[in-house]
């Protein structure tokens, strides 16, 4: 029997059964200490590996009781960044277990995957992680190039093209992030300013990709068009007008005695636990561990410039704020080095297998015309084989595993999203503190929650 | 474009999952960084070189775990090959706790299960969901959406 025909004979017997309206996600959510192993209530406190034997078997012995209640926060809570939806074990306002359940935004972007060409999978990748669409495309392209072994012929100015928007698009991310966690410890004013510097940021990717979000501009082979005239003039002057704005934060938030007692001590991990978690990205480098794949694993061009990785000391929702506001400085130090080292030459690569003929000889070859048509109906064959990419995406290690058994569309495409491997931090961070600091906690951890479910 | 060296990959037999990985991390490679599968039914050859042929059988089900050892800047990418009927692998919950959500989701998207998992339930898909997703016969498209709790 076929899943599909499987599918259709149990829901006509279930549509029988139920009745009343049922939003459980049975199993899945926050269960009764006493249904569970202690194995999860240990996994529960992220602390598996490291605990005592006497402190395992006092939390294992802790039985629920009238004192502690579940409660939901989400899926639909404005401070849950998306649809998240998290279920607390309270003892009066304390949270003694948490647990994310996921899964809402599920639209099965893996399956796409594999009946789009590899020139279409831009498009599909793209809408993952919204609010970094540019390191989406770039690391699916990478992958693509790789099996394609075309990955150390891509044109020079294609790869500096490459950083630019990876760079910036790293400053519009961050800069959401300021201010959606503004907005989450009741800073409302820095929502406003955060989505009025991030905006600039759109404004130059329209100009360069036609669109705000959802480029699908960096392609296999390069990019999609060479950057317009004046580009470097909108460049310049975003660099002139974030210092002062960034300065302006800082006396809004980071000097600020509100700001620093919401988010100092706040969701504390250590270098331990995060390295076991498999946590990277900023939430890494707040527990002191210098770790960036642009610096540590070069990829473009990251050896050629100059930048700092900025480490935190805590492992707190307040460093990881901090490490990500002195990003968006590292990026525009980045993004000046580009503008100086800009190349001339092709924007994508001249390999006639994957690049289609310019518009031009279109009208005038008929060899042109079928080529232009087949790679845009067929797409380009691939060869066998598999191939893993990493890079550093703002929000941590975003990777892109692809099969190919040789055809034009991927046998399996696989993403690595760094939000869904941090979200399993969040029981950690939560354990001890109180519901308000849960919002603190979701916002330092920054999840996107269309690359979460994918 | 990156200056990385060839892909480390090394094929390991079921049985020798657990000892494999309690010795790689024991070799510096602290974290399971993404752990997926891939169904090779419909593309079972998958270009494998001869000499690897001779020491393991290609199954339908295929796990894909990537280490990164942070103090190296080294990864390397383990293939384990997992047979059809009775799809059970151990868990590496035990050796990195960071692999709980992503066995999760291969369990989720394939039905492999894995052993010692503490909560190997769905984490995608609805409890009630019948067949997974990313399985190669489970058709695309055309499929009737379940509404969970409809009054049909």
């Amino acid at each position: 029997m076929t899943a599909t025909e499987n599918l259709t004979n149990s829901s006509s017997e279930e549509t029988a059964v139920i009745t009343a309206a049922n939003t459980s996600e049975g199993r899945q959510e926050l269960q009764l200490r006493e249904n569970i192993s202690t194995k999860e209530i240990l996994r529960g406190s992220g602390a598996v590996l490291r605990m005592s034997e006497s402190e395992v078997a006092a939390l294992a012995g802790i039985q629920s009781d009238d004192q502690t209640m579940i409660i939901n926060m989400g899926p639909q809570h404005p401070s849950t960044h998306g649809v998240l939806r998290l279920m607390l074990e309270l003892s009066g306002e304390t949270v003694l277990r948490c647990k994310p359940i996921i899964g809402y935004l599920h639209t099965g972007m893996e399956k796409t995957g594999e009946s789009l060409t590899f020139m279409q999978g831009g498009t599909n990748v793209t809408r993952m992680d919204y609010a970094s669409p540019l390191n989406n495309e770039l690391v699916f392209a990478m992958t693509t190039e790789k099996l394609l072994g075309i990955d150390q012929d891509i044109p020079e100015r294609a790869v500096w093209i490459r950083m630019l928007l990876s760079e910036l698009n790293r400053i519009s991310s961050h800069l959401l992030f300021l201010a959606t966690n503004g907005m989450d410890i009741g800073a409302v004013s820095m929502m406003l300013y955060g989505f009025r510097e991030r905006e600039e940021v759109l404004r130059f990717f329209q100009k360069v990709t036609g669109l705000r979000m959802n480029h699908n501009f960096i392609r296999p082979g390069g990019v999609a068009a060479d950057l317009p005239a004046g580009w470097r003039d909108e460049v310049m002057n975003l660099l002139e007008s974030l210092p002062t704005r960034l300065a302006e934060y800082e006396i809004l938030m980071t000097g600020q005695p509100i700001w620093r007692e919401r988010l100092q001590g706040v969701g504390v991990i250590t270098r331990d636990e995060a390295i076991a978690l498999s946590a990277t990205g900023p939430i890494l480098r707040s527990t002191g561990l210098s770790w960036d794949l642009r610096r540590d694993m070069p990829y473009l061009r990251y050896d050629k410039v100059e930048f700092d990785v900025i480490v935190g000391s805590y492992g707190d929702a307040f460093d990881r704020y901090s490490i990500r506001l002195n990003e968006i400085r590292e990026s525009m130090r980045i993004v000046q080095q580009v503008l100086d080292a800009m190349p001339q030459g092709d924007y994508r690569i001249q390999d006639k297998k994957v690049t289609p003929p310019p518009r031009g000889r279109i009208d005038e070859s008929m060899e042109a015309l079928i080529h232009h048509f087949k790679i845009f109906t067929e797409g380009f064959r691939v060869p066998e084989g598999e191939a893993y990419v990493a890079i550093e995406s703002p929000r941590g290690e975003i990777a892109c595993y692809i099969a190919s058994d040789g055809s034009p569309t991927p046998y399996r495409m696989h993403v690595r999203a760094p939000s869904f491997v941090n979200i399993q931090t969040m029981p950690l961070m939560m354990r001890g503190g109180l519901v308000a600091d849960a919002v603190a906690v979701i916002s330092s951890v920054d999840p996107v929650l269309g690359e979460v479910d994918r | 474009m990156s200056g990385q060296v060839a892909d480390d990959v090394r094929f390991v037999v079921k049985a020798d999952y657990l000892t494999t990985l309690s010795s790689l991390k024991a070799e510096g490679f602290e974290m399971c960084v993404d752990l997926t599968a891939v169904d090779y039914l419909t593309h079972p050859g998958r270009n494998i070189s001869p000499e690897i042929l001779g020491q393991i059988t290609l199954e339908r089900f295929e796990l894909v775990v990537n280490l990164l050892s942070l103090s190296q800047r080294r990864r390397v990418r383990l293939r384990i090959q997992i047979a059809e009927s009775g799809a059970v692998i151990d868990s590496a919950f035990d050796l990195y706790p960071g692999t709980e959500a992503m066995e999760r989701e291969v369990f989720d998207m394939f039905g492999i299960r894995f052993d010692g998992h503490p909560d190997l339930t769905r984490i995608l898909m609805p409890e009630d969901w019948q067949g997974h997703p990313l399985r190669k016969d489970y058709s695309q498209g055309a499929i009737p959406v379940q509404f969970k709790g409809a009054a049909s």
